[in-house]
């Protein structure tokens, strides 16, 4: 495992500038729990100051400090993205398994259920739980319904994993020595799709990242509590870029930036680790 | 040709299930909600003015009857679907006796064309530069491209509708930002009219361009690349064939084929871009419509909106599968 993660470090540079991108990105997010102020309270720092030496990223139009405000936000929407990466990721994983391996009937009916939600408008159905849900919406809820939706594709490409190693000559081994079928697909299956599971798991990160920004920033969440999506929310409420507190729009966006490009570069440079005939092409064979 | 049709069939009962199934979903996520429709209406039209608590007795009865929330649950599922095969999805709160379908279907042209457009640019731009900085690899135009696609990829669609806001509106005003046409004009088949439609949606489909052709890009300069390794393509160099027939009928040909699968996928995503691009720009669409409904917490337009919105989704996948064979000559009908 670390054998691995040195040698893409050091061969793949792409991977490397993800991982330290995100890695600015986590240790300011872990920062907040430190943090002097509570992230909820407003007024309790001089509004509209810009980023001098007392307020490193300045505050904003609520009186709070945007450096701690930011830092509480970040660790609530990566942790949001966590949350749903998880979760679609053991769906995806059970699906795609189970599918590719048994076949038959029970591949038909999950492939179905799958064609259905990848066929769904997330976005309409997000902003329907909204409208039902209202002040229900908390974001474990949200992480929930998102994590429903985000499985579809990656189970697929579970399943088509899976659908090669059923005819291998080591699964019929197990099968024959007596292995149930969970135990074939947890313990013999299993790590042949783990490198695939790394590699959606950041590109689901970064969807449902997105989703809530989105949703967010249209007023579809719990706008107190602080996330990238609130924090663009406010400044958009209080027309920050009109009223001239420009700190407020442009500090948010380039960390943000920063997420997505890192967490992406990772993901890409994963699938390229996947796929050997491209590591091979690297390494100038 | 029979194989064909026999796909066609499976296809057309697969979109049918999905439609049904997406559309029931709807339908019981917000019949089973807290939100009783006939109070939210009740309270939104006695606010505004004053009314005899008798014409509001009058007015709950006119409604519930409307909605027809008193029946039981199963018997309100199979109006709703009669109602629906009639277009019918109930009047709309927000402009009171106006039908929800009537709105829907005034937005709809709007957004259909917004997403046709772009997604048709998208797919193109996309993928012929991306198969063409697979093909030559150290072309430093084509890489600039990848970097560029590389860095814009990521980013949600907000931020980049909000970037060329800014750029476009205030620092640059060339485009205008807000709207589906210009107040001055009147609607119609004019020279006016129609350019003043394009100009306005082309800061939008511009958005959804940015956002959509990196995926494209990406995915196709993978595939050219994979592609260009196998031995019928050293081959065909080896052999002379002409440079271009060998990037368009060799290379690109057949990595144009899962790409197309691809689409299909897409397709249900892009909504979400064109939700928030119609909010940003407040152009007339689908998009605007929904945030419209939920912020009046119109429960019936919110209803037609979702449901619309997946049947067009369905179909357009429905409609990409269906070409699938057509193209590739090794996808067999099953």
């Amino acid at each position: 495992m670390f054998a691995v993660l040195r040698d893409l470090i050091r061969y793949n540079i792409e991977f490397a500038i993800g991982m330290v991108l995100v890695g600015v990105v986590v240790i300011f997010a872990l920062l907040s729990l430190f943090s002097p102020v509570d992230p909820s309270l407003i007024y309790i720092a001089i509004p509209d100051q810009p980023p001098s030496a007392q307020y490193w990223f300045g505050t904003n139009s609520r009186g709070q400090d945007l450096f701690w405000q930011l830092s509480a936000a970040f660790r609530n929407s990566l942790l949001f993205g966590v949350t749903v990466a998880v979760l679609s990721r053991i769906i995806s994983i059970a699906v795609g398994l189970a599918a590719g391996y048994l076949g038959g009937w029970v591949d038909r009916v999950l492939m179905f259920v799958n064609d259905i939600f990848v066929s769904v408008p997330i976005f309409p159905v997000l902003v329907l739980f909204y409208f039902v849900l209202r002040n229900n919406m908390d974001s474990f809820t949200m992480a929930l319904i998102l994590a429903c939706f985000g499985w579809p594709f990656d189970a697929r490409l579970i399943r088509s994993v899976a659908l090669g190693l059923k005819h291998r000559e080591f699964t019929r081994h197990a099968v024959f020595a007596g292995m149930s079928t969970r135990k074939v697909l947890l313990e013999e299956h299993l790590p042949y799709v783990m490198p695939i599971i790394f590699s959606t798991f950041m590109n689901n990160m970064l969807w449902s990242i997105g989703m809530e920004v989105t949703l967010a920033v249209l007023g579809f969440t719990n706008i107190n509590n602080p996330t990238i999506g609130t924090v663009l929310y406010w400044a958009n409420s209080h027309s920050a870029m009109v009223v001239g507190t420009w700190w407020w729009i442009v500090i948010p966006v380039i960390l943000m930036v920063t997420t997505f490009i890192g967490l992406f570069l990772l993901a890409i440079s994963m699938n390229e680790y996947i796929d050997p005939r491209s590591r091979l092409r690297r390494m100038g064979a | 040709m029979q194989g064909y049709l026999l796909f066609v069939g499976k296809r057309a009962l697969q979109l049918l299930a999905v439609v049904f199934c997406g559309v029931s979903a709807t339908f019981f996520v917000t019949h089973l909600s807290p939100v009783d429709p006939v109070e939210t209406a009740l309270s939104r039209m006695t606010s505004r003015s004053n009314f005899a608590p008798e014409a509001i007795t009058a007015l709950r009865n006119a409604l519930t009857d409307l909605y027809g929330v008193d029946e039981p649950l199963w018997s309100q599922f199979v109006n709703f679907w009669l109602r629906l095969m009639r277009g019918d999805l109930g009047p709309s709160l927000l402009t009171f006796p106006t039908p929800a379908m009537v709105l829907v279907m005034r937005a709809m042209p709007w957004t259909v064309c917004l997403l046709a457009f772009s997604t048709i640019i998208t797919f193109v731009i996309g993928n012929l530069m991306g198969g063409l900085a697979g093909y030559y690899q150290n072309n430093r135009f084509l890489k600039f491209f990848g970097i560029a696609a590389i860095s814009i990829q990521p980013i949600p669609y907000y931020i980049v509708a909000f970037i060329m806001l800014i750029l476009f509106g205030f620092v640059w005003p060339i485009l205008p930002i807000s709207g589906g046409f210009a107040m001055n004009v009147t609607p119609g088949w004019n020279w006016y009219y129609i350019t003043s439609v394009i100009q306005h949606a082309t800061l939008p489909a511009l958005t959804l361009v940015l956002t959509g052709f990196g995926g494209w890009f990406l995915g196709m300069r993978a595939l050219v690349s994979n592609i260009v390794t196998e031995d019928y393509v050293t081959y065909a160099e080896l052999a002379g064939v002409d440079r271009k027939t060998i990037v368009s009928g060799y290379v690109m040909r057949n990595a144009l084929v899962p790409q197309f699968t691809a689409l299909a996928m897409v397709i249900g995503g892009i909504f979400s871009g064109t939700v928030i691009t119609e909010q940003v720009f407040n152009y007339p669409g689908m998009g605007s419509l929904l945030i419209d409904a939920v912020n009046a917490g119109d429960y019936s337009l919110v209803l037609a909106v979702s449901t619309v919105s997946i049947t067009a989704v369905a179909l357009a996948i429905f409609i990409v599968d269906l070409l699938h064979p057509l193209l590739d000559p090794r996808v067999r009908p099953e």
